[in-house]
């Protein structure tokens, strides 16, 4: 069996072990063994991947394999790394396992409960490692549709409309995707010969401009609603606030990232003339997502809300990279992805964990946490830190590479966008710090809350898996960002053809 | 009459054989309390022998023609009719049925040789034989429940419209018959050039046609005669009729109206865009479940136009190949319904509540079928649905994909609202658990077991696109 293929069988034999066990000690348990097998078969990919480089492999994917599936319409299942799936992989792996042990305490349907978790997780790595179009719009939708069930069975406010606005916007966006991916597959081979749906295939060859600017919009719009974007943005909030802690984290840290994925490796990568031309509408677009979530996040006092707006900004960045259109800023966005995906998993941990003793969200209602819940607290310090950006942590390293990426752009347009987002970092620490002060510091408002315990084992591990992954990639982001860079030099070719 | 053509009749006949055999059993027994076991067995034993390899040929002088994709289709056709009949136990099996178990099983098979004379008709008039043979019965099978008004009014309604869409058929049937002079399929076809009395025919023979798939605007008897009709009927219309009306359809279309393909383009257009968003859009509102079905029916039929304007072999094959899905996602679906409204007759959404902490298996049955008919994988629907889109987009019509896409997602709303029901909704007094007839559980399990297999089975659409052909 190859090793990538091994991460969708994975999660399927856990769920099947999951079907067969009697109470939720049983199913979480093979659920945690499931997922441990998970993240280290995510990580040895990744150094699987290292090493091939290493041995100076210099195919634009490794660990291909290809087997036809539908003869007729020339589907196969064809799967692959580079370098950025490589990276996304380990991030799933992380947040994944983390979430299994975020959810430790599910009583209601934890059978359930974790087969539709480990089903969408499922979703997320066949995505990551498909090379085929449709391959890859089967794991995606695969991956949205458990959040329905997730949301509305688990969730917590106002779940069922927030299940079903998140699922109808996500399947709204696929919809798009659809016609984006057809139209692609349907223009693959322009000089007769067989059309194709492989990633790679379409890649050599020039679709024609027309053409891409009709499915460019399409395409991107289809992600971009998974990830976010200005004005597709809005069943994130609804969807994040309502969703159990572990949804939340494996949604806001790895379901969006599809989004900022697709962006760059299928409507920037497959239709790059379209993407020149048009990147100046969607820069508009994801330029308001950056300071339109952001200055959303300040208005906020449900703490998932303002981490929901937070992610809206947060993956805006990502988006807004991607047009950018040079190596720095694509490299800047696949490491904000890595970034935020960490970050923000560790933050919904926290609020769950805070929200599973005090039974609020409003910020105004707590405070002084700092004092009866130190190891919470400081974690919650730590991802704050980093989604504001502090050197050493992650979100530093990704937001700069970013922001220097952007200004490479000579043109007046772009710097003036580049600018505005820059200023989201203000903002961002407005309301990072502001959550810290009333929630952590100050006296204790409810007398009731000294009483509560801090961080069991479960939950502490959850933390510190996380945090170690946010330090690991903030203090060392150079091997990261050299295997991000080698496996973007095939996109900036094409790119750099057209011009 | 030879051992050859024997072979290539031998769906209508050994239908024809299972009913003069019933007929007989009828008469000789005193008790029909076995009718279902009888109709079953002797049922599977043909649904298998239809699988035996055939030729391509005709007889009667043309009027009959098969080949290994009219094999196929009345294949597909036996597999769902086996499962519709699977799931009948439990309701003929009812006191009020006593006496008229063998009618039922009679007057099914029945139809079933009228859809299979259709699709193999060489001519208009065998053709319009199989249509009233499928249709007359129909009827009488909608006024089943005769103790229940709802029922026999939808026997009315089937045989009224039945009979108007029948009259008007036979209008454009006899305009064409005029213009060719002839009613066989092969020579009509080079005759067609176009002129204004041939689109005026093949626009009133359309309309019928339409009226069986229940297409837009000739869609106002299926809510109400669904609703009206004992479940299992309302499956059996459901799948198996709009099923055998649709494979005509293509064909039809494919080869006798080809040189009409300008003309109707831009018609089967038109209908896919209302038929699917009328049907949505009414489908949103629906509270009786089988109401919801029928509507939702309506809309599926919307999307299979989409594999018939792409024109080609990879269409025809799609059609063909999302039939097969929608006979196992539909009586997934309704199979459910049917074990839940003979046992509690309980019939609307709101009842569901809750359905999962009780009937867990039933949930999952009824939650992956609706799935598949929302086209989310991994569930075969998605893969139907999504060759049905690829076909339009080869086409090139890109607008007409999207309009599509849309519906699907709109459709994926109230696909969704009974799996709230079942899954998120909490009830105090939700249905209790319920022991499904062993039988009707076999069909489930058919169902379910074709739902996860057909949409992965990459050779089963190859070798249905080796038989297809296009314009």
């Amino acid at each position: 069996m190859d090793i990538l293929s091994l991460l969708v069988i994975i999660p399927i034999l856990t769920i099947i072990g999951i079907v067969f066990c009697q109470t939720q000690k049983q199913t979480r348990i093979i659920a945690a063994i499931g997922m441990s097998i998970q993240l280290l078969q995510s990580l040895y990919v990744v150094w699987a991947y290292l090493k091939e480089r290493a041995l100076g492999n210099t195919a634009e994917m490794v660990f291909t394999k290809n087997y036809i599936w539908f003869e007729t319409w020339n589907i196969h299942y064809a799967i692959g790394i580079d370098g950025i799936s490589a990276a996304m992989i380990a991030l799933t792996g992380v947040v994944i396992f983390t979430g299994i042990f975020a959810s430790w305490n599910i009583k209601d349907l934890s059978k359930e409960f974790f087969i539709s978790l480990i089903l969408l997780s499922m979703g997320v790595f066949g995505f990551f490692i498909s090379l085929d179009l449709f391959t890859m719009f089967l794991f995606y939708e695969i991956a949205v549709i458990p959040m329905y069930l997730l949301i509305g069975i688990w969730g917590s406010g106002k779940k069922e409309y927030s299940a079903m606005k998140l699922t109808l916007m996500l399947m709204g966006g696929s919809a798009l995707l659809l016609v984006g991916l057809l139209g692609i597959y349907f223009h693959s081979a322009p000089g007769g010969g067989p059309l194709t749906f492989n990633i790679l295939e379409i890649s050599k060859i020039d679709i024609p401009v027309n053409v891409q600017l009709f499915l460019f919009p399409f395409t991107f719009i289809g992600f971009g609603v998974l990830g976010a974007l200005f004005p597709f943005h809005t069943w994130s909030p609804d969807g994040h606030a309502s969703a159990p802690t572990a949804v939340s984290m494996l949604h806001a840290g790895v379901l969006m990232k599809l989004g900022g994925y697709g962006c760059l490796r299928i409507a920037t990568f497959l239709l790059p003339d379209a993407a020149t031309e048009l990147s100046t509408i969607f820069i508009f677009m994801t330029g308001t997502s950056v300071i339109y979530g952001a200055l959303g996040a300040i208005m906020q006092t449900d703490l998932k809300y303002i981490n929901a707006y937070s992610s809206v900004s947060h993956c805006g960045l990502v988006l807004f990279a991607v047009l950018m259109l040079n190596k720095t800023a694509f490299n800047g966005a696949i490491l904000q992805m890595l970034s935020h995906g960490l970050m923000t998993a560790l933050f919904f941990a926290l609020i769950g964990m805070i929200y599973g003793r005090t039974h609020t969200r409003d910020v105004y209602k707590m405070g002084g946490l700092m004092k009866i819940l130190p190891f919470l607290s400081v974690c919650y310090v730590i991802a704050g830190l980093a989604s504001l950006g502090l050197p050493g942590l992650s979100g530093f390293v990704a937001e700069m590479t970013i922001f220097v990426g952007a200004f490479q752009n000579e043109s007046l347009y772009h710097r003036i966008f580049t600018i505005l987002a820059i200023s989201s970092i203000v903002v961002t620490a407005v309301y990072i710090l502001r959550v810290v002060g009333l929630l952590l510091l100050g006296p204790v408002k409810n007398k009731e809350y000294l009483s509560l315990k801090d961080a069991e084992w479960h939950e502490k591990l959850t933390g510190v898996v996380l945090i170690i992954a946010i330090a690991i990639i903030g203090m060392a982001p150079l091997w990261l960002s050299d295997m991000i860079m080698d496996s973007l030099e095939p996109i900036m070719q094409k790119l750099t053809s057209i011009k | 009459m030879n051992i050859t053509d024997f072979l290539l009749m031998r769906h209508e006949l050994l239908l024809t054989a299972m009913v003069l055999i019933m007929l007989l059993i009828q008469i000789f027994t005193s008790n029909d309390y076995n009718a279902s076991y009888f109709a079953m067995a002797l049922f599977f034993i043909i649904t298998v022998f239809g699988f035996v390899p055939s030729e391509k040929g005709e007889i009667f002088g043309n009027m009959y023609i098969t080949d290994s994709l009219r094999v196929l289709m009345k294949n597909i056709l036996n597999i769902g009719v086996l499962i519709v009949l699977f799931q009948s136990g439990e309701w003929i099996s009812k006191p009020h049925n006593e006496g008229k178990r063998y009618e039922f099983y009679l007057i099914l098979i029945s139809t079933l040789i009228g859809m299979n004379f259709m699709i193999s008709a060489g001519d208009f008039l065998m053709f319009y034989l199989g249509l009233e043979i499928a249709s007359i019965p129909l009827a009488a099978l909608a006024a089943y429940d005769k103790y229940r008004t709802k029922s026999s009014e939808a026997g009315i309604k089937m045989i009224l419209s039945a009979a108007f869409s029948s009259a008007v058929m036979l209008f454009g049937i006899s305009l064409l018959y005029g213009t060719c002079g002839t009613l066989y399929f092969s020579e009509i076809s080079p005759q067609i050039n176009g002129n204004i009395l041939q689109i005026l025919a093949f626009v009133f023979f359309i309309s019928g046609l339409a009226f069986k798939i229940s297409l837009v605007p000739f869609h106002f008897w299926t809510p109400d005669v669904y609703e009206g009709a004992p479940t299992t009927v309302t499956s059996y219309y459901s799948v198996i009729s709009k099923g055998a009306a649709v494979f005509i359809f293509i064909i039809l279309l494919f080869t006798v109206f080809k040189n009409l393909i300008s003309q109707w383009q831009p018609i089967i257009y038109l209908l896919a865009v209302l038929t699917m968003s009328v049907g949505n859009l009414f489908a949103l509102r629906q509270q009786n479940l089988k109401r919801f079905l029928a509507f939702s029916s309506i809309a599926q039929a919307g999307f299979i136009l989409l594999g018939i304007i792409g024109t080609e072999q990879t269409g025809m094959a799609s059609v063909v190949y999302f039939v097969l899905i929608y006979i196992f996602s539909n009586l997934a679906a309704f199979g459910v319904v049917s074990v839940v409204s003979e046992k509690t007759s309980k019939e609307t959404i709101e009842d569901y509540n809750g359905f999962y902490r009780t009937n867990p298996k039933l949930s999952l049955v009824l939650m992956l079928g609706l799935f598949s008919l929302a086209g989310i994988p991994p569930v075969a629907g998605f893969f139907g649905k999504f060759f049905l889109f690829s076909s339009v987009a080869s086409a090139g019509y890109y607008w007409l994909l999207f309009i599509a896409a849309i519906n699907a997602t709109v459709s994926l709303y109230y696909y969704l609202l009974p799996v709230k029901a079942m899954f998120i909704n909490k009830n105090d007094t939700p249905i209790e658990h319920i022991q499904s007839n062993p039988t009707a559980k076999t069909a489930l399990i058919i169902c379910v077991v074709g739902l996860l297999l057909t949409g992965f089975a990459g050779v089963l659409f190859d070798y249905i696109t080796s038989l297809s052909f296009g314009i």
